[in-house]
């Protein structure tokens, strides 16, 4: 039994059926990649977990407990955090403010108006965010403007904010989309030192094979809306099936 | 100092002194010269910018923050004033009963009308505060005119009850005896002339903890949820937080300072009318704000003082004045300029207030604060680029908290 | 049942105006993306448009009249419009008296050109800027305009009558078999919304069967993939802007009779045309035009005494209270296409 249980999960838009029957098992503690030819619904799929979308039929179980139903907070109090394609900042506010604002979320999700009292345990929940921008090397910048900030720090700032919520699942959607090498490899090594100093489970869709090989302990492969297969970084590599979709689609 | 930092109570000492020394501050011309028309230092127009400052500090709380645009906050101003007239129907006139009413009918309004505007959000939410504001208008204009007394303004009639009315309290608004219409001090140094109001003060009074509480939440882990809700909303929910009880305690919270804005217009005098509740008095508050600097703490005052100033002086000025003014000059180009000038003083005061509201928003959208910082800029003389980094970046408009 | 056909009649001519106001802010709402807080001004310019082409025909040339005297034994004085001189009385005293649909020709360029201005010199700056900043200018633009108009026509309505040929009323009882006399509906109003039905058609038919018309409609669609197609949407919009504006200004025209012009027309009329477009749903044509019957309709049942004897007040805020209703019901309005203004 995976941390994370999707089964039977189909999607329509209209005519289009961006997911059929989508069965996937993600394992606690590994990293899962899902890889496919563009247009696959991994996006889809992503948008289904964290309740941006409903899908029509199947069930979405997390921990036990369905996120079907539930709003994106409530999905992401039960421990499930996305980083998004383009990162997703707090762009008016400071470095530490924007880590500050999942600190306080964490704490206890629900309202609370601290407008005239400060929040009891506030220093260790600074502390906890310092800790945290020297985890990704960001400490510097603290009290610097978030969107003037490039792009590949405003990639680290937003995955700072969701680590930051120690969450138990970390959903990543193509976190390597449009960064130089360099900043690839950085990014590679940041979620390895991550993976190795806590428990995370993290599903990533990406389409840089590079980045899958290095991270990934285990693959689905989507096409046309259905799992191909899942298997071990290995035996994909040579799979049939799987060279057939991706060269396929290439040549037709 | 009161759980602020030492340089947040510097500032709020300044703004305390400002306030408090207003009425010298703004009766800087001699009396009988030329210029004492632009003296502002008599009480009634103080006291508005006392209220109107009170008015936008706790709308910029609901926009400046989180950039929620509601055109219908005057509705809850006209809810205070009604408040306040009722008190003074039903017990005396001492305000003191009226106030508290005036904030928490406002506060209960607000709840309500932001419990149902909230669930949309940019021009939608604008629609929609703004019909609740109409419908307010109209209904008090209306079919509530038993609570309101319709068109003709809710207002004490010699018939009404007024319970606790003892026999020796004064029959205008007062705290406790001291009447608002009333001046404890008026010194004449040289030609000059002063006057200490107490309906001024005990309006200062108050603003200054409107003042301190606005500050207070601007520097608040609320006010904090409150900027990054204005600045990516989609973030705020997958970061776990529901943004609705937030921007809805910051609604409630604007509403009940507009409610008492409301409550003190009241008790400067004794009348409140429907019109007070009209969409325009709505754009009036939103044209203070922005004028001024949404999202900054002083701006909003800045905003409510100086359009309350040029509604009352500069619609003064009429064609004498002009002749006087460019009199020095020869008598062609005297009246050309009186021509010129003539459309945008007196009754056109409106007219260069549209124009300024444009400038500001095309090319200051910081409004008079980031003018302010602009200028301080100049007189500086910092290395010129690092400027013009920070230009752009106040460009985006000044959301953070600024003094 | 000839009391629902009159107030059917009676909500025509209000709901006519909201649904030509309607219409030109969706056209600029749906094609640059941008919320014109200053629509109602240029209605209230476009009636200000028949107020001055009315002061434009009756210049008159005074002239001394020997034969008569006024009172203090004076000669008399009599004021003839050149028109008068120039064309003999009849026909002078017949185009001074069509002053209002004359109006239309002189309106149109003059609206189109202001249209253009305010795009090329002001709303196109704006594209790129957040709505709140665009509410925001339009409405201080708004407020200029307003107050330009109340500096050269003054403060007090102007009356501006209709033709003598259309003052009278239509009895349409008698036309569907009635009692004369129950269903009396004044004619202008009738010509008033057969102009807008023109004025819609004419709108509609425009986008739908002309190459500049599918092209902003495909850019009302998808502004970004029709830029990169090399069209040049640019120049398209503007003119879409200005035809939006000639519409406003047109209701405002064809208005004047109904109601006298005042500087705050345009104000009065741009909340409940918000109103309308939202109701209708934000960016869809046809339901900002139903949504201006329909509410125009409605508010004229509303006023019914029957109604407001049932439930007082209703009248002042029915309006608003569907758009509450369907706000909060209906986020899209009624016929609003999805992903318009969600964010």
């Amino acid at each position: 039994m995976g941390i994370l249980e999707v089964k039977g999960v189909n999607k329509r838009f209209g005519g289009l059926q961006a997911l059929g029957n989508v069965n996937l098992s993600v394992t606690e503690n590994t990293v899962h990649a899902i890889i496919g030819p563009n247009g696959a619904g991994k996006s889809t799929l992503l948008n289904c977990l964290v309740g941006k979308l409903i899908p029509d039929t199947g069930s979405v179980m997390f921990d036990g407990q369905s996120v079907l139903g539930r709003k994106p907070h409530e999905i992401n109090q039960m421990g499930i955090s996305r980083v998004f394609q383009t990162p997703e900042i707090f762009g008016d506010l400071t470095v530490m403010e924007n880590v500050m604002i999942p600190c306080f979320a964490k704490r206890d999700g629900s309202f609370r108006l601290h407008a005239f009292e400060s929040v009891p345990n506030e220093k260790e929940l600074v502390e906890k965010a310092e800790q945290i921008l020297i985890d990704v090397n960001m400490i510097d910048q603290r009290n610097q403007h978030a969107a003037s900030m490039s792009r590949g720090d405003k990639r680290r700032l937003e995955m700072a904010m969701c680590l930051v919520q120690e969450p138990r699942l970390l959903l990543l959607d193509e976190p390597t989309a449009g960064m130089a090498r360099a900043d690839t490899n950085n990014t590679i090594d940041l979620l390895k030192e991550i993976k190795a100093k806590r428990d995370i489970t993290m599903a990533i869709i990406e389409h840089d094979m590079h980045v899958v090989f290095s991270l990934a302990e285990r693959i689905t492969v989507l096409a046309q809306g259905t799992p191909l297969v899942e298997d071990t970084p290995e035996n994909i590599k040579g799979h049939p099936k799987v060279q057939e979709a991706y060269l396929g689609q290439a040549h037709g | 100092m009161l759980g602020l930092n030492s340089k947040d109570t510097k500032f709020l000492l300044i703004v305390i002194f400002l306030t408090l020394a207003t009425p010298i501050l703004l009766q800087p011309f001699p009396e009988g010269s030329g210029m004492a028309q632009f003296n502002a230092g008599y009480p009634d127009l103080m006291q508005r910018f006392a209220i109107y400052g009170i008015f936008a500090i706790g709308f910029n709380i609901l926009f400046g923050l989180t950039g929620y645009l509601s055109f219908g906050h005057a509705a809850f101003l006209g809810i205070g004033s009604y408040s306040v007239v009722w008190m003074y129907k039903l017990l005396d006139y001492n305000v003191i009963w009226g106030l508290p009413l005036a904030i928490i009918t406002s506060g209960i309004f607000a709840l309500a009308i932001g419990f149902i505007s909230l669930r949309r959000s940019g021009i939608y939410f604008s629609i929609l505060t703004l019909a609740f504001a109409q419908m307010s208008f109209a209904l008090a204009y209306s079919v509530l005119t038993p609570l309101t007394n319709g068109e003709t303004g809710l207002q004490v009639y010699r018939s009404d009850k007024q319970v606790l009315l003892g026999a020796t309290e004064p029959t205008s608004p007062h705290f406790f005896g001291i009447v608002m219409r009333e001046n404890f001090w008026e010194p004449s140094v040289g030609n000059w002339q002063f006057t200490f109001n107490n309906g001024y003060y005990f309006c200062a009074i108050i603003a200054i903890l409107a003042f301190y509480l606005s500050l207070r939440i601007f520097r608040s882990p609320f006010g904090m949820m409150l900027r990054a809700i204005k600045s990516n909303q989609q973030r705020m929910n997958y970061t776990g937080l529901n943004s609705r009880p937030y921007t809805l305690a910051a609604f409630v919270i604007s509403g009940m300072y507009a409610g008492l804005a409301g409550g003190l217009l009241a008790s400067m005098d004794p009348l409140a009318g429907a019109e007070r509740m009209q969409w325009t008095a709505s754009g009036e508050v939103v044209l203070m704000t922005i004028l001024g600097g949404a999202g900054t703490l002083l701006g909003p005052v800045l905003g409510a003082g100086f359009i309350k100033y040029f509604e009352n002086i500069f619609s003064k000025i009429n064609d004498n004045v002009l002749h006087t003014w460019f009199g020095f000059l020869p008598d062609g180009i005297e009246d050309f300029m009186v021509t010129i000038v003539h459309p945008f003083v007196g009754k056109g005061w409106h007219l260069t207030l549209g124009l300024l509201f444009m400038a500001v928003v095309i090319f200051l959208p910081g409004g008079l604060v980031e003018l302010g910082q602009r200028v301080g800029r100049l007189f500086r003389r910092r290395d010129i680029n690092s400027a013009d980094a920070e230009a752009k970046a106040a460009k985006q408009r000044a959301n953070t908290p600024a003094e | 049942m000839d009391a629902i056909l009159l107030q059917i009649l009676n909500g025509l001519d209000k709901g006519s105006a909201y649904a030509l106001i309607a219409l030109g802010l969706t056209l600029i709402f749906g094609t640059l993306g941008v919320v014109n807080f200053a629509h109602g001004a240029l209605f209230m310019i476009g009636a200000f448009c028949a107020v001055t082409m009315q002061r434009i025909l009756t210049i008159s040339q005074t002239t001394i009249d020997e034969s008569r005297t006024d009172f203090l034994g004076n000669p008399m004085k009599v004021e003839t419009p050149y028109v008068e001189n120039w064309f003999g009385p009849e026909l002078g005293g017949a185009i001074i008296d069509w002053a209002v649909p004359l109006a239309i020709l002189f309106a149109i360029p003059v609206m189109i050109c202001i249209g253009f201005i305010m795009e090329r010199g002001l709303i196109k700056h704006f594209y790129k800027r957040p709505h709140a900043d665009q509410i925001l200018v339009t409405f201080g633009l708004a407020i200029v305009l307003q107050e330009v108009i109340k500096y050269f026509y003054g403060a007090n309505p102007i009356p501006t009558p209709a033709p003598a040929a259309f003052t009278g009323s239509f009895d349409f009882g008698v036309l569907l078999g009635f009692d004369p006399n129950a269903i009396i509906y004044p004619l202008w109003r009738l010509v008033y919304f057969v102009f807008s039905l023109i004025i819609i058609a004419a709108v509609f038919g425009f986008l739908q069967f002309t190459t500049f018309g599918m092209v902003v409609r495909a850019g009302m669609a998808d502004r970004e993939t029709v830029g990169l197609l090399g069209i040049n949407i640019d120049k398209r919009f503007t003119i879409m802007f200005g035809i939006a504006a000639a519409v406003a200004g047109l209701a405002g025209v064809m208005y004047t009779p109904i109601n006298s012009p005042n500087y705050h027309m345009g104000m009065d009329f741009l909340v409940l045309s918000f109103v309308v477009v939202v109701v209708g749903g934000m960016g869809s044509l046809p339901g900002a035009v139903l949504a201006g019957f329909l509410l125009g309709i409605l508010e004229s049942f509303a006023s019914m005494n029957e109604i407001k004897s049932l439930v007082p007040g209703i009248d002042q805020i029915i309006i608003y209270l569907i758009a509450i209703v369907i706000l909060l019901t209906r986020p899209r309005g009624l016929m609003g296409r999805k992903g318009v203004m969600e964010e």
